[in-house]
């Protein structure tokens, strides 16, 4: 087995999630490579797109934006962000839609902070806001989560909740009227989180070769269920091939 | 009326056009198609006090944020792509209090855009139900009645009048907005105002048409005839523009597709740099922005042969060679 880092590891576990007739809409960091592998490896029907207006992508260097001219060329469609987001609210496509999302802090229940923390009106640490992020965990059929683990990450309750996930449990986001489905994994940089169909708490999915599960928990405020957890494969030489040479090849984003 | 009437230079257009208190909305999205010339020239005027309604502009709101224009902003992403989780001068200002943010989600701006865009007070979506978007509000009741740029509240939720049980499902309604001035960097317009953004659009064309004055920086001035050569490429109407500045490289370091690229030097090489720390951030705006009188002043300062080095190619939109590591 080669090398690998934890990123490539994060990226892989979520590629081999994407199905050949799945709509992603994702960000530019590692989720899109994510897709991309996906794409390139068992899901070539796959369909990429982002918030910006960007359609089906295809493209030859890796972006450094949602802006970037290099996610424009190739396209099937360059609109905006009326119509890319009207998508994710849309009655046939939303549903379809999987979406990747990153952000500083999330609770047990998958609700995402990435505005601020402290009090929100003379903040101690300001975030970026939600961007598409709150419209993506109201809106797209499902969404997962890309964070490192860590006490200050993975927290009883978010400083400001941005984008929802199963808010306070089971049948909070029918009650608030959500139509989306909200979270369905977290992949950190050790392990993969799942939720619970029943008390929609996150629970641990697998653990990466060389972490246990009690060393993971160690790294969050709020104790999940750890009796479901299995070793994660770790990545294969084709996998990593692929996502090397094919999805990132100018080591835009993944470090060396 | 004159057919160059609205043939301008960027000073006058911002002198006429931008002024103490104005709301204001920038196109362009992170590093891309923003209008920086604009900025720079509103900050050597020195206007203040502004309040700014964007949905993911990144680099001219943070160098007007850094430079005291702003008082308020109303926005979706204060970042800037991979270039900035956060924008540095737009963190610095939030934290210390001194500009105040009121935030909604892309979708959310996008419609409230449109919104005004169309004439009516407010759209309907489910976006942000539950969330603290909808709970948390900067701008409380008393501040929104003492001022009228601000829409009496930030958003509002009510049942579904359509709804066959009688409205128990919510949806979230969102203000219009209706901007005293948008101002669009454009690829092609004609001395009209008549624009063609080639490429994304972002929100660009709903800020446009919301806005009381419509300011269009553009990289060329073509003829109206090769407007209407392919007319369904053409977005933003004459009849709604106020000014029309030219201004090649008007976006730079930000990129304009099938133009020009990105500066990845100054990105994120020298601008974290000066924006990170304030007798830095003076000194830039000092010699970069209040020290040249004009958009040529400053690409000679950065140095045309580096700006040069950006340009496009054609067929792809961007430059491939260029170097980004």
């Amino acid at each position: 087995m080669a090398g690998y880092s934890l990123q490539e590891m994060m990226a892989i576990i979520a590629a081999r999630e994407i199905k050949d007739t799945d709509i992603v809409l994702c960000g530019t960091g590692i989720s899109m490579l994510a897709a991309l592998a996906a794409q390139k490896i068992t899901a070539p029907g796959v369909s990429i797109f982002f918030e910006s207006g960007v359609v089906d992508v295809k493209f030859a260097q890796t972006p450094l934006s949602l802006a970037d001219p290099r996610i424009m060329n190739g396209a099937i469609r360059l609109a905006g962000l009326a119509e890319s987001l009207s998508l994710l609210q849309n009655h046939t496509t939303g549903p379809n839609v999987i979406s990747i999302l990153g952000a500083a802090q999330i609770d047990i229940y998958g609700n995402l902070n990435s505005t601020s923390i402290g009090d929100f009106s003379k903040p101690k640490v300001r975030f970026s806001g939600s961007g598409g992020a709150c419209d993506i965990g109201s809106l797209a059929g499902q969404f997962w989560v890309f964070m490192d683990l860590g006490k200050k990450r993975f927290v009883e309750k978010v400083d400001y909740l941005t984008t929802p996930g199963f808010l306070d449990g089971a049948g909070a986001r029918e009650r608030a009227g959500l139509p989306g489905g909200g979270p369905a994994m977290v992949i950190t940089n050790k392990a993969c989180f799942r939720f619970d169909d029943a008390s929609k708490k996150m629970y641990l999915h697998s653990f990466y070769p060389g972490f246990t599960p009690e060393a993971i928990q160690e790294e969050m405020c709020f104790q999940v269920d750890l009796s479901r957890a299995k070793e994660a494969e770790p990545p294969t030489e084709h996998e990593l091939h692929i996502l090397r040479t094919e999805c990132d090849p100018e080591r835009m984003v993944l470090k060396g | 009326m004159e057919a160059n009437a609205k043939l301008m230079s960027m000073t006058d257009a911002v002198k006429k056009y931008v002024h103490d208190g104005a709301v204001i909305s920038f196109g362009g999205f992170s590093a891309t198609q923003c209008p920086m010339a604009a900025a720079h020239e509103i900050i050597r005027q020195g206007v203040k006090d502004l309040h700014v309604v964007v949905c993911s502009n990144g680099q001219a709101v943070d160098e007007l944020v850094g430079a005291g224009c702003v008082a308020g902003i109303e926005l979706a992403y204060g970042g800037n792509g991979r270039f900035a989780s956060t924008c540095f001068r737009f963190r610095s200002a939030a934290q210390s209090g001194e500009l105040k943010v009121e935030d909604y989600s892309n979708y959310h701006m996008t419609l409230r855009f449109m919104a005004g865009a169309m004439g009516m007070p407010f759209l309907p979506t489910y976006s942000g139900l539950g969330t603290d978007i909808v709970k948390k509000w900067r701008y409380g009741e008393e501040d929104r009645r003492h001022d009228p740029r601000l829409p009496v509240k930030k958003l509002v939720l009510m049942g579904n009048p359509f709804n066959r049980n009688g409205g128990g499902e919510q949806v979230l309604l969102v203000p219009a907005l209706m901007p005293d001035v948008t101002i669009i960097h454009a690829q092609k317009a004609d001395v009209l105002g008549n624009a063609r953004i080639t490429g994304l659009i972002y929100a660009d064309v709903e800020q446009a048409k919301a806005a009381k004055n419509l300011i269009i920086t553009c990289e060329e001035i073509v003829e109206t005839d090769e407007l209407r050569k392919d007319p369904e490429l053409n977005q933003i109407l004459g009849f709604q523009v106020s000014a029309v500045v030219k201004v090649p490289w008007g976006s730079y370091p930000c990129a304009v597709y099938g133009c020009y690229d990105y500066d990845p030097w100054f990105l994120r090489d020298f601008y974290p740099k000066v924006a990170k720390d304030d007798s830095e951030w003076r000194k830039y705006l000092d010699a970069y922005v209040y020290g040249v009188a004009n958009r040529e002043e400053f690409l000679n300062l950065i140095g045309m042969e580096r700006v040069e080095r950006l340009r496009a190619d054609k067929t792809i939109g961007y430059n491939p060679v260029l170097n980004r590591s």
